[in-house]
């Protein structure tokens, strides 16, 4: 099989631009990116489902209206002919969905998300679903029901989570753009440890109608890309009022694009928060989010320190309002209606007992702990205590925000304390696995928008490190005008990006024996 | 098995009722509460239904704003404040007639609280119903449970579901408890729930109708000695369903929880179920006031403002209260006082309006509603609204009268027929051959039989004794099997003996 190089390499913008300029045909571009997915998904399992024909015959018909001219190709998205990936998470209707999880296995969604809707409109070639963390539960993916993706910087590490698929799907060019979710990192944390851009938007920028919900209150879709302004682009086609999503803002959406293409940062305040860097986090995570800074004041930002005292609480209070909310969102899943039902081997036929033998065997050991957390943090007695004590650390987190954007336009940290570790290393310590998400969380905790982009490789590992940028609610364009400036100096003292590191997937000199491991596992029979 | 009772006036003797009720009332919306699919009663299962009907993934709920008004409406009829602001949260419980195994309810939020309703008793007693709140909530689906002997899930072989219902807005109307009624609960109790459904019909913001469970009433009854300021313990009964089973049911338990407290035993907290066949209930599920719904603000919605302005716009457009109906109605109808209350308290009032928009004369509603159905449906012990006859009916049966192609004692007939459900009053005026007969032969033929056989009656007529003729145009009746009109043969029968009328 041969690969184009050359376009599945190409941004988002750039295959814009030659699409409309009729350079390459849109369904040269989505089959080039079909024949990365054949060549490497094996390795990476970045996908859970593809959706060849579905994407061919978009491809097709952008290509006709384009070939046709006049008005209908004058009025065609900009975007329309670049493909996508889209987070299994997402319903779409002609494809499956299934969440990450046994207990939809199989289910077709009826309807089709907004954001879906909205590819559609543009004309977007839908190429698959990617694999997540079951239910978007999780750091590294390796919850999901269907086995693990793989880091395409390292075979043998985790891609992040919950939308690591997503991520190494745009890492490994099998896909310019990708959707994810975000309800406490899981867009930002897996764009750092695979050199990737995520967005996770001002809660309510982005419908969440047809996100299979997590923690309604934290859950929010947002862009997956390689660049800036390719996340930009994508979440100016997804973004805006949905009336099927009460949460959702009113607010005509800002043009984004303009914003990630200002091009300075001269004056502006940025501010690094006192408690999301230091002690904890990897030392080459630290050295390269100091060499950000130092970029970013160069070019004529100020920058300042803010404290967040209240975000030392962000991580607690988080895991008893996500899994108090997940556990009534995923009680629908019972066997009744659609996906798994599973019948008790032994005992009485009850309803009860054909829930409860369902959800036993569909639902997967994260889940279950997150459910039995939530459900516990609610029952009578002890909501006070726990539910109603976060929601108030919630608050102080919004005022610690509020405080923090008064004395700077947008604060920075690190995405995530470390880079990729190893798959296996933390599936037994939920712990450990909970503190990647420390300098994430408090943006979903308080609505306000963030983005991770490339801040280089560590020095100890090689790995890619996170920058992670955050603006109070509905100042997302400043998110994308100061991640386009830093992304553009990074890129000046790489001589290009930072992608063009990582490890081809298909030189067979490279392909060591976890590589084969890996092809191995996910072409076995457990999906 | 049956419960021990004691006779109703002993129980009154010795104990003081408290009662309370929760009205649900279901909304008239074009749409359901959190989505938009028809809100529409009895069609094919499961067809009115949409991706947030039943819980698919995915979905999100967005408020139906005319219920909203609905409820609020419903808020100020009952005299209640409107909250500015309020919340609707989510009661978490497995059970398969709600899709998403949790209710979309108001919880400590509701849109309209602390209000009252004054209730006139049928002496003309008024008796104030504190309200303490009106709050929105979504209907769950309809199970049916089939292959048990008792309908019930325990012992079905399967159950059938079904999501039309699922989602469609309801506002409960929960009284505070309500003391002092003495021995007139259980008329208060059925006055209560009907001034309840003549506010919502009246508002048009509900059908109304009980026998399709528009309005379904969980009634609460618990005794204490006299004297004794402490509350029992409570039973709850569940979906009493006409205004004769809310009356029925509270003094049934009652008589029941008198029996329970004479022999000693504590009342059980707990539902029970009305069974209208028997007029009693059975135990349903302990109910206790610490059940754990595991309550948390819905999430997924925004809170409900309602601003003052809004308020006093939909206050500006209620409909005249239904005290002032009643009102305007008696001066209408031109009836007096003991008529007017006579149809309120036989519950016919409504009837009559819409017998009188049919095309009847008030006169002939009423004498049709009181003299002929209320009775009927005291036999078969039902509302009169639910016997089954439409104003149409009535006004059909009226205009044959008044054309003289039945008479009166004809047309009861025909109700009956159209009661027993053999078709229009047309179709069984045909099938019975009830027409009057009003071809002069048979009649003179008849006339002159009776003439004949009682000849000193003639002869009374022929002297001028003119009321003696009721003895022939009674023969004359007899010998048509009724069919004859009368008025016709009393003019032959002057006629035929040559006598001016």
């Amino acid at each position: 099989m041969t690969e184009n190089n050359e376009l599945i390499r190409s941004s988002a913008a750039a295959l814009a631009g030659k699409l409309a300029a009729r350079e390459v045909s849109a369904v040269e571009v989505t089959q080039a990116h079909l024949d990365r997915i054949a060549a490497v998904d094996g390795k990476v399992h970045a996908f859970l489902h593809v959706n060849t024909d579905e994407a061919l015959a978009v491809a097709a018909e952008v290509d006709a209206i384009r070939a046709a001219g006049g008005d209908a190709a004058g009025e065609l998205h900009a975007l329309a002919g670049v493909p996508i990936a889209v987070k299994d998470l997402i319903v779409t209707i002609g494809q499956p969905t299934t969440a990450g999880s046994k207990i939809l296995e199989g289910w077709h969604s009826p309807y089709d998300a907004t954001v879906v809707k909205r590819l559609r409109a543009a004309k977007m070639p839908i190429l698959g679903k990617t694999n997540l963390d079951e239910f978007a539960m999780g750091s590294s993916t390796e919850h999901s029901a269907f086995g693990p993706t793989h880091n395409p910087w390292d075979l043998d590490r985790i891609p992040g989570g919950s939308g690591g698929g997503s991520a190494a799907a745009v890492a490994a060019f099998e896909a310019p753009l990708a959707l994810g979710t975000d309800t406490g990192g899981s867009i930002r944390q897996p764009g750092a440890v695979t050199g990737t851009v995520g967005v996770k938007p001002t809660y309510g920028g982005v419908s969440r109608y047809g996100a299979i919900a997590m923690a309604s209150s934290l859950d929010q879709i947002g862009p997956v890309s390689r660049t800036v302004l390719d996340s930009a682009l994508l979440h100016q086609v997804i973004g805006g009022h949905d009336p099927r999503d009460s949460t959702s803002l009113q607010d005509p959406l800002e043009d984004l694009v303009a914003a990630a293409s200002i091009g300075n940062v001269a004056g502006m305040k940025i501010g690094i928060i006192k408690e999301l860097h230091g002690e904890g986090y990897q030392a080459g995570v630290e050295n390269r989010f100091n060499e950000s800074l130092e970029l970013l004041r160069g070019a004529g930002a100020e920058i300042v320190e803010v404290s967040c005292p209240n975000f030392k609480y962000a991580l607690g209070a988080y895991y008893l309002i996500m899994p108090s909310e997940a556990s009534s969102n995923l009680a629908k899943f019972d066997g009744v209606r659609y996906g798994l039902r599973v019948l008790p081997e032994e005992g009485p036929m009850t309803i009860e007992r054909v829930m409860g033998a369902t959800r036993a065997a569909g639902f997967g050991d994260e889940v279950k702990r997150r459910i039995i957390l939530g459900t516990y943090a609610l029952s009578a007695g002890y909501y006070d205590a726990y539910y109603g004590s976060a929601q108030k650390v919630r608050t102080l987190i919004q005022r610690d925000f509020d405080a923090a954007f008064a004395k700077a336009d947008v604060l920075i940290s690190p995405t995530a304390p470390t880079t990729a570790f190893k798959l296996g290393e933390k599936l037994n310590d939920p712990l450990a696995m909970y503190l990647n998400d420390v300098a994430t969380i408090p943006a979903n905790m308080a609505g306000v928008p963030g983005l991770s982009l490339p801040g280089g490789l560590a020095d100890e590992d090689g790995l890619p490190v996170g920058v992670q940028l955050l603006a109070p609610a509905r100042q997302d364009a400043r998110l994308y005008r100061v991640g386009a400036v830093l992304e553009s100096l990074l890129e000046a003292q790489w001589g290009g990006p930072l992608l063009d590191r990582a490890p081809s997937l298909t030189d067979p000199a490279l392909t060591g024996s976890a590589l084969s491991d890996a092809a191995a596992s996910s072409h076995g029979g457990s999906h | 098995m049956s419960d021990a009772t004691l006779s109703f006036e002993e129980a009154m003797e010795k104990y003081d009722p408290v009662l309370g009720f929760e009205v649900h009332v279901e909304l008239n919306t074009k749409s359901k509460m959190f989505s938009s699919a028809p809100n529409v009663f009895g069609d094919e299962p499961n067809t009115n239904v949409n991706e947030v009907d039943l819980g698919m993934p995915g979905v999100l709920p967005v408020v139906n704003k005319t219920a909203i008004e609905s409820s609020i409406k419903i808020g100020l009829a009952l005299n209640c404040k409107i909250a500015e602001t309020c919340r609707f949260a989510r009661k978490n419980y497995f059970y398969p007639d709600t899709p998403k195994n949790f209710q979309t309810s108001q919880y400590d939020e509701p849109i309209a609280y602390d209000g009252y309703l004054d209730i006139e008793l049928s002496d003309g007693t008024i008796f104030r119903v504190e309200i303490e709140r009106a709050h929105m909530e979504e209907d769950a689906g309809k199970l049916t449970h089939m292959g048990g002997a008792t309908g019930r899930i325990q012992g079905a072989d399967y159950s059938l579901v079904d999501y039309n219902r699922s989602g469609v807005p309801l506002v409960e109307i929960v009284t505070k408890p309500i003391e002092g009624a003495g021995s007139r609960a259980p008329e208060l109790a059925k006055a209560y729930v009907a001034a309840v459904r003549e506010i919502v019909k009246n508002l048009g913001v509900s059908d109304a109708k009980m026998e399709r469970g528009n309005v379904r009433c969980d009634a609460n009854v618990s005794l204490r000695p006299h004297g004794r300021e402490r509350f029992g313990i409570r039973s709850e009964t569940k979906n009493v369903n006409s205004l004769r089973a809310v009356e029925h049911a509270v003094r049934y338990e009652i008589q029941r929880h008198a029996a329970v407290l004479d022999s000693g035993e504590p009342i059980v907290q707990e539902t029970r179920h009305w069974h209208e066949d028997t007029r009693t209930t059975t135990s349903g599920r302990p109910k206790s006031d610490a059940d754990d719904y595991r309550y948390f603000p819905e999430p997924d919605l925004v809170p409900i403002v309602a601003s003052r302005e809004w308020v006093e716009e939909l206050r500006a457009t209620l409909p005249e209260p239904p005290a002032a109906r009643r009102k305007r109605l008696q001066a209408d109808w031109g009836y007096s006082d003991l008529e007017f209350r006579d149809v309120v308290n036989a519950g016919v009032m409504d009837e009559i309006e819409e017998t009188i928009a049919a095309g009847a004369t008030a006169t002939v509603a009423r004498k049709w509603w009181m003299g002929e159905i209320v009775g009927r449906a005291k036999n078969a012990d039902v509302d009169p609204g639910q016997l089954g006859v439409a104003p149409a009916t009535i006004v059909e049966l009226n205009t044959m009268v008044e054309d003289g192609k039945i008479n009166n004692k004809m047309a009861t007939e025909v109700l009956d027929g159209v009661l027993a459900g053999e078709g229009t009053p047309e179709e069984i005026v045909a099938k019975r051959g009830l027409a009057v007969v009003s071809d002069d032969g048979p009649l003179l033929e008849a006339i002159d039989t009776a003439l004949a056989a009682q000849p000193g009656v003639a002869d009374k007529i022929r002297g001028g004794k003119l009321q003696a003729i009721g003895a022939i145009v009674g023969s004359v009746m007899k010998a048509t099997r009724g069919q004859a009109d009368a008025g016709r043969v009393k003019e032959l029968i002057l006629e035929r003996l040559g006598v001016e009328g």
